[in-house]
């Protein structure tokens, strides 16, 4: 798709804002990393070679019996007796003596007899935002080998869960931001396009709506529905998409006297097409002016309730989650680090792009 | 000559503003601003109607309640024998096919986000929804040529034509739908003059060709005179004289109108020393709390007391010549 010259230009200004290009690229690899998160931190191996077959167990159910096992709950590939088994083709051995045996076979044969040598590929962090892990030591752990970022009160791998807790925030905000933002300029446009007694009424509702508190109706919501990302998604939409309407609201009444948009009525041109193109494109500006603030405020409000014990279902990968804890083991600074750098870079890495999306849009912006 | 078909009959139409309005708890009664209070007119086929004032004179708020862009507060306007007044917006919207109108600002009036041929497109997009890319693209090519803008223009965005051009623009837009009335709003009065002068004629050329009327509105007696059939002066809302045109710049009538020619510049004569007299002072009265009476006696030389007492009527002097004063001779 071809751009327009003033999109151009306006990619342009945004390019040469070096901060806001380089935090673009940044959180463009971040997020995109994040997005194979099951690549990179999972309790399963992407792909396992056992008696001549492929397996990938990343996307399938295998019960430990297809590799030899006896049970037909799914292969637990941590167990050095499962990894002895894939890598013996399934030799009963393993029972009894599986590290001689996984020594033994590292040559290619066992005691003399050829195998079909099988192997596992893990992810470079082999453990899940819920996987509970053998520690040494009372949890939480700190940094050590294995476990980069150490491990939280439960012992699970706290690396693994900032990745998956990054991918959540992201979506969640995403999410929030892009529906009630499209809900709030749909509201906004009709009351300032309209105005009179539409307006007045809206305005009413709008009031009377953003003085209900919103925690208390997310309590009382999650304690009748139960936890659930997507019920907190709602709830969180149902009262962010009044941030925008004021905004689109005074723009659209602005643009109401604008000449070309009284030329495009006396033309005869339809309301919804007045709205659409010849107002929306207005609006959009402040409307990007906004946004920064409704996407950051989407992350930290997510933080909060999870801070507070009101977000989502505890066993999701939450950094709020991980901040509470930091705060109940204040002899494990790791936890604490960890979710404030996590919080800082990811919010300061949005604002600078916003910033420069913002710049690149203000038309008496003087770029060099 | 032959009698030519009215198109459009503007019947003691009053448009006024609230100006405080009676409230909720505000039980005091509505005042309302009297923009435009009773005028007539007839507008033929092929002819031009100008209209003259100065600013607060209610030429453009006339324009919009024709175009029905204000609520207009009583009297009609009848579109060829049909009332626009009452119309639905959807009916009213298919009659804007037929009636025009091009604003004061040419740069304003288009939109900075559209490219000149989206802008002269559009009404065709809004009035013929199916009609197909090519003959869109065709038609515009066609009336941008008759304006006198060049073809590879037409990918380009407003800001970067002069204002000539983009007056251009907007006649272009008036056009393309191939209207019987166009409404000019000041076409002129943001342009330079020796643009105004190209302008004027364009418009006066394309009047000829296509048989259209137009409603011209300035400020600029001048630039009326050379356009107009017929011109018709306002002053605070209501008309003091209409004439055609070249009667009315030889032998104006009312005092307001003699005003406003004496006002007129002239580069190579000398202001008669009579001239001085006809000058008036002062601003227009608030339309708020207009004069009792002639609402020009205020500012007016023959001022006597007969002019506060009783509101002058509007009365044909000679044939076609009408003004609204006291002491016009019959």
């Amino acid at each position: 798709m071809a751009l327009s010259p003033l999109n151009q230009r306006r990619w342009r200004n945004f390019r040469s804002n070096g901060r806001a290009f380089w935090s673009l690229i940044i959180f463009c690899v971040l997020f995109g990393l994040s997005l194979f998160a099951e690549f990179i931190a999972n309790d399963r191996p992407i792909l396992v070679k056992f008696q001549g077959d492929f397996y990938t167990p990343i996307f399938k159910f295998y019960p430990e019996t297809t590799f030899g096992g006896d049970f037909k709950t799914e292969a637990i590939y941590q167990d050095i007796e499962v990894e002895c088994l894939i890598i013996s083709a399934g030799l009963e051995d393993c029972w009894d003596d599986p590290e001689a045996i996984i020594e033994d076979a590292s040559d290619g044969n066992i005691d003399g007899l050829d195998i079909d040598r099988g192997w596992v590929i893990w992810p470079p962090i082999p453990f899940s935002y819920d996987t509970p892990n053998d520690i040494n030591g009372t949890a939480p752990s700190p940094p050590d080998a294995t476990h980069w970022l150490g491990t939280d009160d439960t012992t699970r791998d706290v690396l693994a869960r900032v990745i998956y807790g990054f991918r959540l925030s992201i979506v969640f905000a995403i999410l929030v931001t892009g529906i009630s933002s499209v809900i709030g300029i749909i509201a906004g446009a009709i009351q300032g396009y309209f105005g009179g007694w539409i307006d007045l009424i809206f305005q009413r509702i709008i009031e009377i709506w953003s003085s209900t508190p919103s925690l208390y109706v997310i309590i009382i919501l999650f304690a009748i529905l139960g936890r659930s990302f997507w019920l907190l998604v709602g709830v969180s939409i149902l009262f962010g998409w009044i941030a925008l309407v004021g905004l689109v609201r005074a723009e659209f009444l602005r643009a109401r006297n604008f000449e070309y948009v009284r030329a495009a009525e006396a033309l005869g041109v339809s309301n919804f097409r007045i709205m659409i193109r010849h107002m929306l494109p207005n609006a959009m500006v402040a409307t990007l002016t906004m946004l920064p603030f409704i996407v950051t405020g989407a992350i930290s409000s997510l933080a909060a309730l999870d801070f507070l014990g009101y977000g989502l279902p505890s066993n999701l990968p939450s950094l709020g989650e991980l901040t509470q804890q930091a705060k109940q083991n204040l002899q494990a600074p790791w936890l604490g680090i960890t979710a404030f750098m996590t919080f800082a870079v990811m919010l300061s890495l949005l604002i600078f792009i916003f910033e420069g999306v913002r710049d690149a849009f203000d038309p008496r912006k003087i770029f060099k | 000559m032959i009698q030519s078909e009215t198109l459009l009959r503007v019947e003691d139409v009053k448009v006024y503003f609230p100006y405080r309005n009676r409230g909720f708890l505000n039980r005091r009664e509505a005042t309302y601003v009297k923009a435009v209070d009773g005028i007539s007119f007839d507008i033929k086929r092929g002819e031009t109607l100008g209209i003259v004032g100065e600013s607060g004179c209610g030429k453009s708020t006339l324009a919009r309640a024709v175009i029905q862009m204000v609520p207009v507060h009583a009297g009609k306007v009848l579109w060829m024998g049909q009332d626009l007044v009452d119309l639905k917006s959807s009916e009213m919207r298919d009659k804007r096919k037929d009636l025009q109108m091009i604003f004061q600002d040419p740069l304003a009036s288009l939109d900075p986000r559209m490219t000149l041929g989206q802008i002269i497109g559009e009404p065709l997009k809004t009035h013929f929804p199916k009609m197909p890319k090519a003959e869109i693209k065709e038609k515009v090519a066609k009336v941008m040529e008759r304006v006198g803008l060049l073809p590879n223009m037409v990918s380009r965005y407003p800001h970067e034509f002069s204002g000539g051009q983009c007056q251009r623009i907007g006649i272009a837009r008036a056009l393309v739908l191939e209207p019987k009335l166009i409404i000019c709003d000041e076409p002129v009065s943001a342009l330079d003059v020796s643009i105004q002068a190209q302008v004027i004629n364009l418009l006066m050329d394309l009047q000829k060709e296509m048989d259209l009327s137009l409603m011209f509105i300035a400020h600029d007696l001048s630039v009326v005179q050379h356009i107009s059939t017929r011109v018709m002066v306002l002053y605070l809302g209501s008309v003091v004289e209409v004439a055609d045109s070249d009667e009315l710049y030889d032998n104006p009538l009312h005092p307001y109108t003699k005003a406003l020619i004496a006002a007129v510049p002239h580069v190579d004569k000398k202001a008669p020393s009579d001239q001085a007299s006809l000058m008036i002072d002062g601003d227009l009265p608030s339309p708020l709390s207009p004069p009792s009476g002639c609402a020009f006696r205020t500012r007016c030389p023959k001022a006597q007391d007969i002019c506060a007492q009783q509101r002058p009527v509007l009365s044909e002097h000679s044939s076609g010549h009408e003004s609204a004063c006291h002491f016009v001779a019959r």
